[in-house]
């Protein structure tokens, strides 16, 4: 219903033009039509394995389903399987279950999507930052190519892990009965293989990248009155003070160095079996896992977001390597006062280059 | 429509481990792969108590509830099979199973584990042809009218397959007769072993 209200709020700004609103009602029945699969497989799975081990091993005393039930595996207690440590009953397997499907499931939707629509929303109300000053020309030299291949091959990492790890959580929902079993199992078996084998790959680029700017991202006092003024994202005209990292990006850089962390922790714990570890094990990790991953997109796309649509001039730095003056005075005004006898002209810049790329710093200046 | 099940009696299951290797036999599986276990609680002590265990074919079961590639189904006699050519073995219907029946041949680095395998009531699996059939899944019995090999061979009747409300009865009147001088043998219509080994497609 809070969705119904949504859609009916967008209709009072009118600043959008005719495809935008066409954009944003696609985007919003998407949502519904999610959302409402997430909610449906709340209501399937009602499995009860207490009433099945009643059927399968009736005619047991209350005492031994309770050491049934605790898992106890003690000296006298005997498999026959070969290598076999499981205890009769796996009793936290319906705790993993119902955490998975009735609650990271559906919520995780409601992150990622909610995540969406809000900024759509905001988009459509606020709009886009742009530069208040015209430009000056003159160029500033942010991320040298280093960090620029390692942010767009971890970037590129990221959406394929979202994507094929969103393809295991909800998938079978969508494609199955849209593709049907030939492509639906080349798809889903694609997705698994990719996700487990580039997993690592994202892991190893995320330390990378968590090392080399750890510098710029020590929170700073000037970062709380940034993040009091939102970072002047609301008020045209409106540029709180911040170093080569703002608050904002503050934020996202000690996510990654958390949640993201705990994400590819419990991603290994899970793409590697034969380490040992156990059924349990796995299953708090695939919890955490999912919990981490999902959370993470959502708040991506917030990333991505101000990079790309919400902030005029900021993609320069992740593409070129150089930002403009204006832009750099404007929302990273201590960073700028570092830096601006840095400033070269476009021609100067072409001309680097041009050159055999060497003469391009391969590091910026912290502030 | 029937819905089968398996039943293990604990006052008679005397851990010959026949099951598990009536198992093996009829449906040839991997090395390494047992789809029928046999636990014993307290071996050695006077509470002694082993149960015969493999998949329990669930209703509404968790592994279906689970599997992301929605690989599993149930046949008209509520049996839980799953289609090999769609299992990407990631192995998240052995987190949901109450009982350990999913298995997988290998556990090797990036979740490489194979095809999943578990117990199929001796009901094959989806398959082309028979050959691909049993190289797959193993036996269908139940397609020659025929119950699981396990429970067939179960030396002291422990082990009992077939529709649930059937073999329910059968354990009901045991336990009814449980006490008397020849246990549950006696005076039990149903308690026969040729009843006792229910044949599906009689009742179906
Ligand atoms: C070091 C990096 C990572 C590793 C090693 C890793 C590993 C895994 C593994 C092994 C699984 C279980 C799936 C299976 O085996 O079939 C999984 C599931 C999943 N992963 Fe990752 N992953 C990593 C990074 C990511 C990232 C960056 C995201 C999201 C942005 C993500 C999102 C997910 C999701 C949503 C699932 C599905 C969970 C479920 O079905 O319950 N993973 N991952
Ligand atoms: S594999 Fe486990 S959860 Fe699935 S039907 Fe068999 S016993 Fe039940
Ligand atoms: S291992 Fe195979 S059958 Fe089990 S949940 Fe995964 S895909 Fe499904």
């Amino acid at each position: 219903m809070t969705v119904m209200t949504a859609q009916a709020s967008t209709r009072a700004p009118s600043i959008n033009t005719g495809w935008v609103r066409y954009l944003w009602r696609m985007a919003m029945l998407l949502v519904l039509v999610v959302f409402s699969l997430g909610v449906s497989q709340v209501a399937v799975a009602q499995a009860d394995p207490e009433r099945e081990m009643i059927t399968a091993a009736p005619g047991i005393s209350a005492d031994q389903w309770r050491q049934v039930r605790s898992g106890d595996t003690s000296s006298n207690y005997r498999d026959s399987r070969h290598d076999s440590n499981y205890s009769l009953i796996n009793a936290s397997g319906e705790t993993w279950r119902i955490l998975r499907n009735r609650w990271v499931s559906p919520f995780g939707l409601i992150a990622v999507f909610g995540m969406a629509s809000l900024i759509a929303l905001f988009y459509l109300i606020v709009g886009r930052k742009e530069l208040e000053a015209p430009r000056t020309g003159k160029k500033i030299l942010r991320w040298p190519l280093l960090m620029r291949s390692l942010h767009w091959s971890m970037a590129t990492l990221f959406i394929v892990l979202a994507l094929t790890g969103m393809n295991l959580l909800y998938g079978k929902f969508i494609f199955r009965p849209l593709f049907g079993d030939a492509i639906w199992g080349a798809m889903i078996s694609a997705s698994k293989v990719s996700h487990n084998y580039l997993g690592p790959l994202f892991a190893i680029l995320l330390i990378i990248m968590l090392v080399s700017v750890v510098k710029k991202n020590i929170p700073r006092k000037h970062d709380l009155e940034w993040l009091k003024q939102a970072g002047g994202l609301l008020k045209k005209g409106q540029h709180p003070d911040a170093g080569f990292s703002n608050a904002g990006e503050k934020v996202w850089f000690w996510l990654l160095a958390t949640v993201g962390l705990a994400l590819v922790i419990s991603g290994f714990v899970l793409d590697f079996p034969n380490w040992g570890q156990s059924r349990d094990t796995m299953q708090w990790a695939n919890i955490i896992h999912a919990v981490c991953g999902l959370g993470l997109t959502a708040v991506s796309l917030g990333h991505i977001y101000i990079g790309t649509l919400g902030m005029e001039g900021s993609i320069e730095g992740m593409t070129t390597g150089y930002v403009d003056e204006t832009w750099a005075k404007e929302h990273h005004s201590l960073w700028y006062e570092e830096v601006k006898d840095q400033a070269i002209t476009e021609e100067e810049v072409a001309a680097r280059k041009a050159g055999d790329g060497h003469s391009e710093p391969s590091a910026t200046r912290t502030s | 429509m029937a819905q089968m099940k398996f039943m293990c009696d604990a006052e008679r299951c005397i851990e010959c481990n026949g099951c598990v290797t009536a198992c093996k036999n009829a449906n040839d599986v991997e090395w390494g792969i047992q789809r029928r276990r046999v636990v014993t609680l307290n071996d050695g002590e006077a509470d002694e108590m082993s149960i015969s265990v493999a998949c329990m074919h669930c209703d509404d079961a968790p592994c279906m509830a689970v599997c992301p590639t929605d690989c599993f189904y149930k046949t008209d006699d509520g049996i839980v099979l799953h289609d090999k050519d769609l299992c990407i073995g990631c192995g998240y219907c052995l987190y949901a199973c109450p009982f350990g029946a999913p298995q997988f041949p290998k556990q090797n680095a990036f979740g490489e584990r194979g095809k999943m395998d578990k117990c199929t009531f001796c009901a094959g699996g989806p398959a082309d042809s028979k050959e691909e059939e049993y190289a797959k899944y193993g036996s269908n019995r139940i397609a020659e009218g025929k119950l699981p090999l396990c429970a067939e061979m179960c030396s002291t009747k422990a082990l009992l397959a077939g529709n649930a409300q059937d073999v329910a009865d059968i354990f009901r009147q045991r336990v009814v007769h449980r006490g008397h001088k020849d246990g549950a043998w006696s005076n039990n219509p149903q308690a026969s072993t040729d009843n006792l080994a229910y044949d599906a497609a009689r009742k179906g």
